[in-house]
């Protein structure tokens, strides 16, 4: 009976890893292709099945005149919109949560939980209905096909994350430490400054990598909201598969895309071993 | 501790959050209820007009919803059972620990829609790795992306391949901020490991299931990214969720009254069943 659970155990997590390790090594593989290899038939092992060519990879760096793909402008847009709309959401998300865990606020019916509940609930709202009266609403002010005017929008997606997890964390950090700076001689803003954000690094970083993830991965409202003077990283790699490029430059444009973010995985499972993200996530 | 400082601090993010959706949330409203399109792009006034014809006259967006429903529920389903069954078995000890607990957190970290450009070359009919290798064994090759009914089960793999991730890593951060007293009794009783999680670690999991599920219907109920990429909401109308349909509408179309009407209609469904839906599992999944 032992023996037999843990056959299956270990065929169950041996099977899933195959599954999810399958697509980017098809993925892999793809990008040294040529030409003949990815249509004639259907090809795996470099060297034993095709001869493998870096031409994937060269069309990365040339220039779009010269028959290449332009992918590292859109790369530092998407940096560049991703960590200032993650740092805004989290400054404000942070402040907005330790508000909400400390003090009571009343207002007619409307409770903390309600407040926090407002925040979150922004998270229920499907891009696709916000996308037309953001259009019309950037299109008024100028800010469409801009810079700018992704990072406003991507505050909303991403402020509701960063204060549903602050918020779980600051209720966790005792209330006797903000107590004892106060009596201290701190202001409250000392208190928060000194006290009590020294002790939330973990959660600020939990909060962060979120942020960030839910950024990147966004593709919708950069979708609709931009055309052709600022281009995303996700728009840009999905318009390479509606025209006609080959499988192998769009295999390797697909797989530098999304490797930033896999270290990512690291990061979160060395706070998940260590313990620190099971009191920030739950 | 109570004092005028907490609004210094809760104001300026709930003002930029409120201030940059008002606009949105109060234009939709009004722009549901003009006939704006290609022909009349201004906002005139057609009173209720457009709520009657999606209520009387517009199956193929109840139709998308049905289909939506059923993706995102089946979705969640998987996720949370595959998900928590990884995730109890890297919750002990065993070989690779950390090196499987990094593998099944990589998907959520990619992006959907780049992946799925991907998933797009590896379920190719007659190019992909899948029907090639399926043909090995000797079976003929299935139209993951062309068959209405195939198709919806290709979302779906995807779907669950993207986001068990997520599904994972909250109920294992669960897990293991569970207390040990109750595992240590059940030990000394020499409950077996299957009594131990009926009596002690999912009654302990509960309302950290609950949470998790709520929050991945959440985000499944926005499947967009990837049917879009995949299958573009074909064949014909097979894998159209709402949001892709009200894409057509708005965008495609520029029936942009109506596609509010549409957005404003499924926001009011959503908030309505998403509530519901929290309600039962709690009542479901914790007795007292």
């Amino acid at each position: 009976m032992e023996k037999l659970y843990k056959f299956l155990k270990y065929t169950f997590i041996i099977l899933w890893t195959v599954f999810i390790v399958a697509p980017f090594l098809w993925a892999i593989s793809t990008s040294f292709k040529d030409f003949q290899s990815v249509n004639s038939k259907v090809t795996y092992i470099p060297w034993l099945d095709f001869e493998p060519t870096l031409e994937g990879w060269r069309v990365l760096i040339k220039s779009p005149a010269r028959g290449g793909v332009d992918i590292v402008e859109p790369y530092f847009n998407s940096l560049f919109v991703t960590c200032t709309a993650s740092l805004i959401s989290i400054v404000l998300g942070t402040l907005a949560a330790y508000a909400l865990s400390r003090f009571t606020f009343k207002a007619g019916f409307v409770r903390n939980n309600d407040i926090t509940f407002f925040f979150i609930s922004q998270r229920i709202m499907p891009p696709i209905v916000l996308s037309i009266p953001f259009f019309i609403f950037l299109s008024t002010l100028g800010l469409l096909d801009s810079l700018i005017g992704l990072v406003v929008v991507y505050i909303v997606l991403l402020m509701p994350i960063a204060v549903w997890i602050m918020v779980d964390f600051f209720n966790r950090v005792p209330k006797e430490l903000d107590e004892t700076a106060l009596i201290d001689g701190c202001n409250p803003y000392q208190a928060f400054y000194k006290v009590v954000l020294p002790n939330s690094i973990p959660g600020l970083i939990v909060a962060g990598m979120f942020c960030i993830i839910f950024g990147w991965i966004d593709f919708f409202f950069a979708f609709i909201l931009t055309f052709t003077e600022v281009q995303l990283l996700p728009v840009k790699v999905v318009a390479l598969n509606s025209s006609i490029t080959p499988w192998w430059s769009l295999s390797a444009s697909a797989l530098i895309s999304v490797a930033p973010l896999i270290i990512v995985a690291f990061v979160v499972e060395r706070y998940l071993s260590k313990g620190n993200l099971s009191g920030a996530l739950k | 501790m109570n004092f005028k400082h907490k609004y210094v601090f809760l104001f300026p993010g709930l003002f930029v959050l409120i201030g940059i959706l008002i606009f949105p949330i109060i234009f939709t409203i009004r722009l549901s209820l003009s006939g704006w399109n290609s022909y009349t792009p201004e906002m005139n006034f057609i009173g209720i007009t457009n709520y009657l014809r999606l209520f009387t006259d517009d199956p193929r967006f109840w139709e998308s919803f049905f289909r939506l429903s059923f993706l995102s529920v089946t979705t969640v389903i998987l996720q949370y059972i595959i998900g928590f069954a990884l995730a109890l078995i890297v919750w002990r000890e065993i070989k690779f620990k950390r090196f499987f607990r990094v593998i099944f957190l990589i998907p959520m970290m990619t992006t959907p829609v780049i992946m799925t450009v991907i998933w797009r070359t590896f379920f190719h009919e007659s190019l992909g790795p899948v029907n090639d290798l399926l043909g090995n064994l000797g079976v003929k090759p299935i139209l993951w992306l062309s068959d209405p009914v195939i198709a919806k089960f290709t979302v779906i793999i995807v779907e669950v391949w993207q986001w068990t991730p997520f599904m994972f890593l909250l109920l294992l951060a669960g897990l293991l901020s569970l207390p040990k007293e109750p595992f240590l009794a059940a030990a000394i009783d020499g409950a077996s490991p299957f009594r131990k999680f009926v009596y002690v670690t999912f009654p302990l999991m509960a309302p950290i299931s609950i949470g998790a599920i709520i929050i991945r219907l959440i985000e499944a109920s926005k499947i967009m990214d990837t049917v879009f990429v995949l299958t573009s909401g074909g064949p014909g109308t097979a894998t159209e969720t709402s949001s892709f349909y009200i894409y057509i509408k708005g965008l495609r179309e520029f029936q942009m009254g109506y596609a509010a009407t549409l957005s404003f209609t499924y926001l009011v469904i959503m908030i309505i069943s998403l509530t519901i839906i929290a309600k039962v599992l709690t009542k479901l999944m914790i007795k007292e």
